[in-house]
Parts: C-alpha cells; sequence; structure tokens
C-alpha cells in the first residue's frame, strides 16, 4: 500500500464520514417518524463527498466540472417536482441516468489505460460497462413504457429468450478476449453496444404489471455497475455506494417477485410478461349482485371495520383524493377504516403508499397485506378500488388459474366485498375473477373517482352536513 | 495492488450484508422513496466522473466525464428533491398530536 499524504487523508476521511452518514440513513429509513433526518444525513454525506473530491490534487480544470455541476442541478429540479403519479417513470429515468454516468466513466477508464490493464481491472470494467449498458437502454426503455410514449403491451417474439441470451453471450466472450487481451481496442465499442441493444430487447416483452419487478431489478443492475466501478477507480466509497443499492434493488426484487407468485431466476432471466393466459374462453355469464352508490353508502355507514384495498386502476383515475374524503366521511361516523395494500398495488414497489399519503391519509392507515388478511374475517366491508387480480380469490383454491400461488388480500373473506369496477371485462391479465359471482359480493359499477364521490355525498347528505 | 484488490473485496461484502440487515429494516410504507434515496446516494459515482473531467488526460474523457457529472448531479439534486417532498407527505393519525 502506498502512503497516503495530508491532502489525500483529508480527502479519504470525508469519504469515510460520508459512508458512514450513507449507512445512516438508510437506517433511518426504518420508519417514517425518522425517515427525513436520513434524508438529511444522505445529503450531508454527498456534500461532504463532492466537496472533498474538489480538492483532489489531480484536478488541473474546474471549468467543465463546474458548468457539468450546474447543468445537473438544472435537470435535477424538474425531475424532483414531478407528480407523485409519475415517480415511477421517474424513478426509471434516473436509473438511466445513473447508469449513463457509470457506462460513460468505464469507457473513458478503458480509452485512458487500454494496452496495459490488469486483467481483474478490465474483467470488473467490462462488467460495469455491460451492466451500465443494459441498465441504461433498459431503464430508458421502462420509463418510456411508463409514461406511456411507448406501447404498454409486451412484445413478444418466438425464439425471444435465445435471442437475447445469445446476445448476453456474445458480449461476455467479447469481454473475456478484452479481459485476455486488453490491446484488442476495436472489440469494446461492439461490447457496449451489444449491451445497450440487450437492454431494449430485455424490456421488449414486458408489461405494465411487471414493472415493479423491473424497476426494482434495473435498480439492483445501476448499483451492482456502480459497484463494478468503484472496484475499477479503487474508490471504497464507490464500492459502499454500490453495494447498498444493488443490496436494496435486489431486496425489492425479491418481494416483488414473491408477491407476483415468480420465481426469481424467472424474473432475473427477463421472462416476464408471459402471463397472457388461456383466460378468455372462460368468458361466463353468471350473475353477479350490483348495487348503487347510495346502497353501498348505507352498508358502509352500517360498518364497525372497513378495509379498503386500492390498485393502480385508482391512480389512474385520480380517485385517492376522493377516496380521503370517503375516509374522513367513514371515520367521522366512528367506522375504523384501513387500507390493505398489496405489495404489487401501483407501479413500483411502495407506490400506493406514496399516492395515498399524498391524499393526507395517516401513514398508520396503510396496512400491507398480511396485517388486514389476519383481520379480515372481523372485516365488515372490503371496498376494492381499481385492484383485480390481487383479491382474486382463484389465486388461492383453483390450480388451474394463470395465478394460483399468486399472494392475495383476502377481500372474499370479510363479510361483504364491493368492487368498484366499469364494467365486467376481464383485469388486463385476462384472468377471469370469482370474487365478483360471490353472494357476499357487490360490484358498484362505474369510473372509481365517480362512484367514490357519490357514495361521499350520499355519507354526508344522510349525515345532515354540508 | 493485490492487497487494495482484497480489501475492496472485503468492503463490497461487508456494505452488501449492511445494506442486507438495513433495508430488510426499512417498512413497505417506504419502499418508493427507499428506491429514490438509494438512487441518490448511488449517484456518488459523480466523485470518479469530476475526477475524469478534471483531470483532463484527453479530450474524449473529459467529454465523457463532463456528460457523466451531468447525469450524476442530476439523480442527486433530483433524487434528494423527491425522496423529501415524498416523506414529507407520510403523516400519522392526529392523536399524538393532540
Amino acid at each position: 500500500m502506498t502512503n497516503l499524504v495530508g491532502g489525500e487523508i483529508f480527502i479519504e476521511v470525508l469519504y469515510i464520514i460520508a459512508v458512514g452518514l450513507f449507512i445512516l440513513s438508510l437506517k433511518w429509513l426504518s420508519s417514517p417518524a425518522t425517515s427525513r433526518r436520513g434524508v438529511f444525513a444522505g445529503e450531508i454525506g454527498m456534500l461532504l463527498a463532492v466537496v472533498g473530491t474538489l480538492f483532489y490534487k489531480g484536478i488541473v480544470d474546474y471549468k467543465w466540472i463546474a458548468i457539468a455541476l450546474v447543468l445537473g442541478t438544472i435537470i435535477g429540479v424538474p425531475l424532483g417536482r414531478v407528480a407523485m403519479t409519475a415517480v415511477p417513470q421517474r424513478t426509471a429515468l434516473s436509473h438511466a441516468f445513473g447508469a449513463l454516468c457509470v457506462t460513460l466513466v468505464g469507457t473513458a477508464e478503458f480509452y485512458l489505460r487500454t494496452p496495459t490493464v490488469p486483467k481483474f481491472t478490465m474483467s470488473v470494467l467490462s462488467l460495469e460497462v455491460i451492466l451500465g449498458g443494459l441498465t441504461f437502454t433498459g431503464s430508458l426503455m421502462a420509463a418510456g413504457k411508463l409514461q406511456e410514449i411507448l406501447p404498454q403491451r409486451p412484445i413478444t417474439y418466438k425464439g425471444q429468450n435465445i435471442v437475447n441470451l445469445g446476445m448476453l453471450l456474445v458480449a461476455i466472450v467479447i469481454a473475456v478476449m478484452l479481459v485476455l487481451d486488453p490491446s484488442r481496442i476495436a472489440l469494446y465499442s461492439p461490447m457496449v453496444l451489444i449491451a445497450l441493444i440487450f437492454g431494449v430487447m430485455l424490456i421488449i416483452p414486458i408489461g405494465g404489471a411487471d414493472m415493479p419487478t423491473v424497476i426494482s431489478l434495473l435498480n439492483s443492475y445501476a448499483g451492482l455497475s456502480a459497484a463494478a466501478m468503484g472496484f475499477v477507480l479503487d474508490s471504497k466509497l464507490l464500492i459502499v455506494a454500490g453495494a447498498l443499492d444493488g443490496a436494496s434493488g435486489f431486496i425489492l426484487s425479491v418481494n416483488m417477485s414473491k408477491a407476483m407468485n415468480r420465481s426469481f431466476t424467472n424474473v432475473l432471466f427477463g421472462a416476464f410478461g408471459q402471463v397472457q393466459a388461456s383466460a378468455a374462453a372462460a368468458h361466463e355469464t353468471r350473475p353477479v349482485r350490483s348495487a348503487t352508490a347510495e346502497e353501498a353508502a348505507a352498508i358502509l355507514a352500517a360498518a364497525n371495520k372497513v378495509v379498503v384495498v386500492p390498485g393502480y386502476g385508482m391512480a389512474v383515475a385520480q380517485a385517492q383524493h376522493k377516496v380521503r374524503e370517503l375516509y374522513d366521511a367513514l371515520t367521522k361516523r366512528g367506522v375504523d377504516v384501513t387500507f390493505g395494500i398489496h405489495p404489487v398495488a401501483g407501479r413500483m414497489p411502495g407506490h400506493m403508499n406514496v399516492l395515498l399519503a399524498e391524499a393526507d391519509i395517516p401513514y398508520d392507515k396503510l396496512l400491507d397485506m398480511d396485517q388486514v388478511n389476519g383481520d379480515m374475517p372481523q372485516t365488515d366491508v372490503a371496498l376494492v378500488i381499481g385492484a383485480n387480480d390481487v383479491t382474486n380469490p382463484a389465486a388461492r383454491n383453483d390450480q388451474s388459474s394463470p395465478i394460483y400461488g399468486m399472494p392475495i388480500i383476502d377481500v372474499d373473506k370479510a363479510h361483504t366485498s364491493m368492487v368498484i369496477k366499469r364494467s365486467m371485462a376481464p383485469g388486463f391479465a385476462g384472468i377471469d375473477n370469482p370474487l365478483y359471482y360471490l353472494d357476499n359480493n357487490l360490484m358498484l359499477f362505474g369510473d372509481a373517482k365517480a362512484f367514490v364521490g357519490n357514495i361521499v355525498k350520499e355519507l354526508s347528505g344522510n349525515s345532515g352536513g354540508h | 495492488m493485490k492487497v487494495d484488490l482484497i480489501t475492496s473485496v472485503y468492503v463490497f461484502m461487508l456494505a452488501a450484508f449492511i445494506g442486507f440487515e438495513v433495508i430488510r429494516r426499512v417498512s413497505p410504507l417506504l419502499h418508493t422513496p427507499l428506491m429514490s434515496l438509494t438512487n441518490a446516494l448511488d449517484a456518488i459515482a459523480v466523485v470518479g466522473a469530476i475526477i475524469l473531467a478534471g483531470e483532463g488526460k484527453s479530450r474524449l474523457s473529459t467529454i465523457l466525464g463532463t456528460i457523466a457529472i451531468v447525469a450524476a448531479t442530476s439523480n442527486i439534486v433530483g433524487g434528494f428533491i423527491i425522496t423529501d417532498r415524498m416523506l414529507k407527505m407520510f403523516k400519522a393519525s392526529k392523536a399524538p398530536k393532540q
């Protein structure tokens, strides 16, 4: 090991403090009460690390650094101010930016060092740019699909997995050739190019419902590529930050794949979006019971305990503020109202909680699937708004169902379940939901926002209020 | 060099373990802010980009480094702003206040 001189020690000390603050930052995120302190700790850590780096003695010209920092801030501020419904695409976009940074730095390092790159460095550098490259384009694709610039429908073709794996294999073969002889400069750009195309191909077959898993996975890749960059630059700071980000993305990916009842290897190899099952055939015309807003309001008002189960459809209908009014109206009457949030409700992990928190619903009323399922037999009314597959009892008791085994919110176990839905058309996975034909289920046909609004009107009318 | 490398592997392994243990405890309530926060922290990659752009070793490395700083800085700024905006919205029931 080389001995560090004064200035370097100063920078390293700042980096060590930054690492400590980053870990504290994530630790404080464990509860909403301390979470904002966590953001503050992260900001201070980041500031120390960046300021420390500016003192690095090798820096001869600050012009481009200054311009880039200002430009990045100008782009970053609006990206921090997007609407809460747009957070998933913003997150995907930021994974793309992170991966872009890592890929560019890796590329520059390769061309600077090229004829003599140690084998280990070249291996991690290849890993860095392959992961970075595929995360960059993959995340852009995901952001495009979420923003609905690109078609959300999964695009599949025969032999897709073979084509994808083949591309990845070619990239790895090139990487091995570069490791063996880093002077083969001409091989470098094809390797990056293949990684970039691979990212696009990986996301093409993925539909909206799999987005929470995909975003988590891309998050993990972005973290791992940054950690690889840390190995290339011999920066412990980057290794730690990358490992933390990678671990976070990995945990979320595992959570999401469990919630979708996919095996993790299934998710890792990108075989998403293939639930397009044999559904439509079983289009039955069994009788269902429906109710008006007035009847629904009466049932809700008479209940002691109500669980609301929101899905992405609620966010699409922009109904969350009406739902808050319903929450207020019922709470005022002494009804105990909680929310049962399925892990894949929304377009990214935890998205539904953010949307409901934005509508001013207290977070201690937002319960996860296991918490509400335990109380479901004592629940008077389960009100499903814009959710479908995550409430489908077939997942529990019909082995032939494509979603069999997926954990669901057991709304059918409540005394009464009510489902707000536009029509009887099956959900987007095309799977019929037997919940709708149960005797204790009521269909509330209509637009989520309008229907909830009507229930609220009925409730406030009856109480003689405003 | 060899010693540095092994130290780095230790650092990576320990950081991954800490990451798992700490992040496992993050409430599912806050998984979206978790992702935007780790994303902002991950943009510490800006450190590498700053050195690249500032050292001016080649025209290519300056250009790539500069673009990389822009990308990472937008993540840092945007990531911290949106995380704080989200966390600000999470409020407990009124009971404890009164």
